[in-house]
């Protein structure tokens, strides 16, 4: 372990890190001043949809425009509050997505009159922007959070664990459902793993980097090491067998190894880790009838059509899309609701193409983008190893997510279930990703603030 | 650490550009694929989202469109639907449409560019127009007269006013309701298979689509031929024509249902329908002026559309000499629509001028604003107009003193011919009772109303069918609702819709 002649994690972190910045004004006033501006736009495109649809404003526009702008300026103070140096873009990138997309599921529920989702999806954004606050408010330093590594990665290991004694949900084993209340552990788990890996890795990436073995170019880690890397992947497979949830394994592998490679700097680990994911990807693409049937899709989405049983849910969605064109139908005014079932959740982002056109999808990426590269800029900022990985692993949570499914229902990627961050209807994703921008505000601030902790 | 978190950075930011390079694969490079795939509804649902525009009969619709709430919103309504669906056809949202549905679907629809307030408005703003309206020609009353002349046997009738061309009615049955095709439900499926199964053909559209052997009313035809050709110069000079007849260059003999026609005038030829003397008369005029004369009433012309196309009635101009007797009386290869052997008659009550029949009166804007009238329809000479007045006075003959007097109308003249047509292998079908006319009312200056009536006979009634009995009755009430209506709005000094 001390091959290198240095001790545990944080003395080589010390070694890489940039010398302390001068302190960065705080930019609080932008940041006020973005949050008017998204939630100004969220209101837009909800009267826009009562516009089209009704050629009147719909009742309920300014009780929204309300509501939302009450929720985003109290998330605001609380930055202001007690984060005060936190990067001024990533509250209002949420609040955005967030606001967008009650627009887009408020749209949806005009044409499924019997089924509104708009309301409850505001009650979990307002539940999200609380455990925003509640984060923001009281985790005064991140790195408290390194003491709970253990806690976090046997926590996430129960939550993925539980659904799967409760009964599949169209083919995935992902939810826990009690009467109509529904939530999905697996978004929960996601954070409460990037903080294991983060606090792991900072601890042992020394070893991981420097022990083991050496085989023609790659550095092979010691077995002490490799052990929870394996359950780990252990975790993955299991979680894709099991619950039939080939995005979410797909997203902690994935996280997995950035983080390694983050934290190690070692190309061999990426490709044991790739070698590793494809292996399992492949014996399960062929194994498993749903994912085979998923892959099956992704490479000929009009089968179905010339079979004779019309188009399928990923031939809508591309359908969807295309009808959109560069400057969409307009809010309102198309009908990816043709797609059925879970238009409002997985497969949100068509509605976003279809009436927003190729620049407004692009637009709606754009956000994404920026929000990962301020993610990744707290973390170049930040001083400590766990506040860099954590950062980086959150920042590539919303990145990895975002392009798994956004490339699932757009024909570019096998298509797997999952919540497209902050659009797609889900109350447990929206919590989630709150708690993943009041880390990311978290981390930014220590990062930015000029004296050390 | 700082040189593989930009690494990273980097790897997430090739995923945001592959995300919209194939967004812009989908969106942009291969939508025009994706929309046009026949499983897109898209074009459906933007097709049936606003209210067909409608057809209207004598200033009131006889179709509607219903809000149904489903992805396809609206759906067809039609009133009277059985009585006008030979005009309509069906607009069904599983099945397409048909006739004037089909023929004015751009109008009705609204994707017909014309329907723009300004030149290519519509591809800037997106927007769709609302449907416009179709005016037909069509007279209800005699549409109505006419539909409840034929009382659900087969057969067909079309009506045309003479001097114009316009279309008075259209009807054939037994006829079907349209507005059960009009959704594209299970019930609309079954209606469908229905339809298309009965025996009865009720779809079929009798008096445009279907081409009958005209029989006896094809010697209106062959009269006008013989007259302008000089063959028959005086009505009452005896034709010298043998009784029976030996068709020229065979052994069969042609023989007459009437007594009487051995050298018979064409006045009494004529009124009495004898086979005889047109058989031999048309031998006489020879082919090509035969052929002539027929194509000049619009025989042999597979290009007419009302706008809905009409089926091509023939006169076979290859033919040898036995056979031209008989095509001149209308069997052989002589077929002819309903809508055809009006036409005929009208050339005849029009002075020997023919005008294209025509169904559209003008089409409309939602607004009301006009988006094209029906011009006013060349006419071309079919004969001479001392031979139209010649045939007028047979025809009166018929109604007056022949075999026609079953359509004779207290206050009017009226001018028909009788037929009553063989058909099947050695004749074996049951015959078709076939009956034209025109009629002026006594105060009018010109003929205001021609018809066609063949009522297909069915077993039953064999004995008894024939042009004057089953088929002049039905032509005399739809001549008496025109004709009616003519004298109303002259009493009323009601001004016309057209």
């Amino acid at each position: 372990m001390t091959k290198a002649g240095t001790g545990p994690g944080l003395t080589v972190a010390q070694a890489d890190t940039p010398a302390p910045a001068a302190q960065l004004p705080r930019r609080r006033g932008v940041e006020l001043a973005l949050i008017l501006m998204a939630v100004l736009l969220s209101v837009f495109g909800y009267c826009n949809v009562g516009l089209a649809r009704h050629d009147a404003l719909p009742p309920g526009a300014a009780g929204y425009g309300a509501g939302l702008g009450v929720l985003a300026l109290l998330a605001h103070l609380a930055v202001r509050l007690r984060a005060p140096y936190a990067d001024p873009l990533l509250l209002p990138i949420g609040v955005l997505l967030n606001g967008l997309g009650l627009v887009l599921i408020y749209r949806l529920d005009l044409e499924t009159p019997g089924d509104r989702a708009a309301p409850a999806q505001l009650v979990w954004s307002t539940l999200g922007v609380g455990l925003f606050i509640v984060v923001v408010l009281l985790l005064r330093d991140h790195r408290v959070l390194q003491r709970y590594a253990y806690v976090c990665v046997a926590a996430a290991l129960a939550l993925l664990i539980v659904p799967i004694f409760f009964p599949a949900v169209n083919g995935a084993r992902i939810w826990v459902r009690i009467e109509d209340f529904s939530i999905q552990p697996g978004e929960f788990a996601k954070v409460l793993l990037a903080v294991f890996f983060a606090a792991y890795l900072a601890a042992n990436r020394s070893a991981l980097a420097y022990a083991g073995r050496r085989v023609w170019r790659l550095q092979l880690p010691t077995g002490r090491v490799l052990g929870p890397i394996v359950a780990v992947w252990l975790v993955s497979v299991g979680v894709l067998v099991l619950e039939r949830d080939l995005g979410t394994s797909l997203l902690f592998f994935g996280l997995f190894v950035v983080l390694l490679y983050v934290a190690t700097g070692r190309t061999g680990w990426i490709a044991v880790g790739l070698v590793l994911a494809s292996l399992g990807a492949v014996a399960v693409g062929w194994l498993e009838p749903h994912v085979h049937s998923r892959v099956e899709d992704w490479l000929h989405p009009f089968a179905s059509i010339e079979a004779g049983d019309g188009p399928g849910q990923l031939a809508q969605s591309l359908f969807a899309f295309a009808a959109g064109g560069v400057t969409g139908t307009g809010l309102g005014l198309g009908h990816s609701v043709l797609i059925g079932f879970a238009v409002k959740s997985d497969f949100i982002l068509a509605t976003a193409g279809e009436e927003l056109g190729f620049l407004g999808l692009t637009a709606v990426f754009l956000l994404y983008g920026l929000l990962v590269e301020r993610g990744y800029r707290a973390a170049l900022a930040a001083r400590d190893p766990f506040g860099r990985l954590l950062a980086v692993g959150l920042s590539s949570i919303v990145a990895l997510q975002v392009f798994v499914i956004a490339g699932g229902v757009t024909g570019l990627i096998p298509l797997t279930g999952m919540a497209m961050p902050f659009l797609a209807q889900g109350g447990s994703s929206v919590v989630t990703n709150w708690a993943i921008v009041a880390l990311l505000i978290r981390v930014s601030h220590a990062a930015r603030r000029g004296t050390p902790a | 650490m700082t040189r593989h978190i930009r690494h990273a950075a980097v790897f997430c930011a090739l995923l945001l550009v592959a995300l919209v390079v194939n967004a812009a694969r989908v969106q942009i490079v291969q939508a025009p694929q994706y929309d046009g795939n026949p499983a897109n509804r898209r074009p459906d649902i933007a097709r049936y989202q606003q209210p067909r525009g409608d057809i209207l009969v004598g200033g009131k619709a006889v179709t509607g469109s219903r809000d149904t709430g489903e992805h396809l919103r609206f759906e067809r309504t039609y009133a009277n639907g059985p009585m006008y669906a030979p005009v309509t056809g069906f607009a069904s949202q599983a099945y397409g449409t048909t006739f004037l549905e089909h023929a004015e679907d751009g109008l009705l629809s609204g994707a017909d560019p014309m329907l723009a307030p300004l030149p290519l408005w519509n591809d800037v703003t997106g927007a769709q127009n609302p449907g416009g309206d179709v005016v037909t020609t069509i007279d209800g009353a005699a549409q109505r007269a006419a539909f409840e002349g034929l009382d659900g046997r087969k057969g067909a009738v079309a009506a045309i006013e003479p001097a114009t061309g316009r279309i008075l009615a259209l009807v054939s049955t037994p006829s079907y309701d349209p507005q059960l095709l009009s959704g594209n439900s299970a019930a609309a499926a079954r209606t469908w298979n229905r339809l298309n199964d009965d025996p009865d053909k009720p779809m079929l559209n009798r008096a445009v689509s279907r081409t009958y052997p005209p029989g006896s009313t094809f010697k209106v035809v062959t009269a006008a031929a013989a007259l302008d050709a000089g063959v028959v110069r005086d009505l009452d000079a005896p034709t010298r024509s043998p009784d029976p007849y030996t068709l020229p260059g065979t052994r069969t003999t042609l023989t007459n249902e009437a007594d009487g026609c051995r050298d018979a005038s064409l006045r009494e030829a004529f009124e009495w329908s004898c086979n005889t003397v047109f058989a031999k008369l048309g031998a006489d005029v020879g082919v090509a002026d035969m052929t002539a004369m027929a194509e000049a009433f619009g025989f042999n012309d597979d290009g007419l559309r009302v706008p809905f196309p009409v089926a091509r009635s023939t006169f076979d101009s290859s033919v040898d000499r036995a056979q031209l007797g008989l095509a001149s009386i209308g069997q052989y290869n002589t077929r002819a629509t309903p809508l055809q052997m009006a036409t005929v008659a009208a050339a005849v009550a029009n002075g020997g001028q023919a005008r294209s029949p025509y169904l559209v009166e003008r089409t409309l804007r939602a607004g009301g604003s006009l988006v094209a009238a029906a011009g006013s329809r060349p006419s071309h000479e079919v004969m001479r107009p001392s031979t139209a007045a010649l045939l007028k006075e047979l025809m009166t003959g018929v109604v007056e003193r022949g075999t026609g007097s079953n359509a004779a109308i207290p206050g009017a003249t009226v001018g028909g011919k009788t037929g009553t047509a063989q058909h099947g292998v050695g004749n074996s079908g049951t015959p078709y009772a076939w009956f034209v006319s025109w009629a002026r009312g006594d105060g009018d200056l010109e003929p205001k109303v021609a018809v066609a009536v063949v009522v297909e006979g069915s077993a039953a009634d064999r004995g008894g069918i024939s042009g004057g009995g089953l088929a002049a009755p039905i032509a005399r009430a739809v001549m008496e609702a025109v004709l009616g209506g003519v004298r109303q709005r002259a009493l009323t000094g009601e001004v016309p819709d057209w």
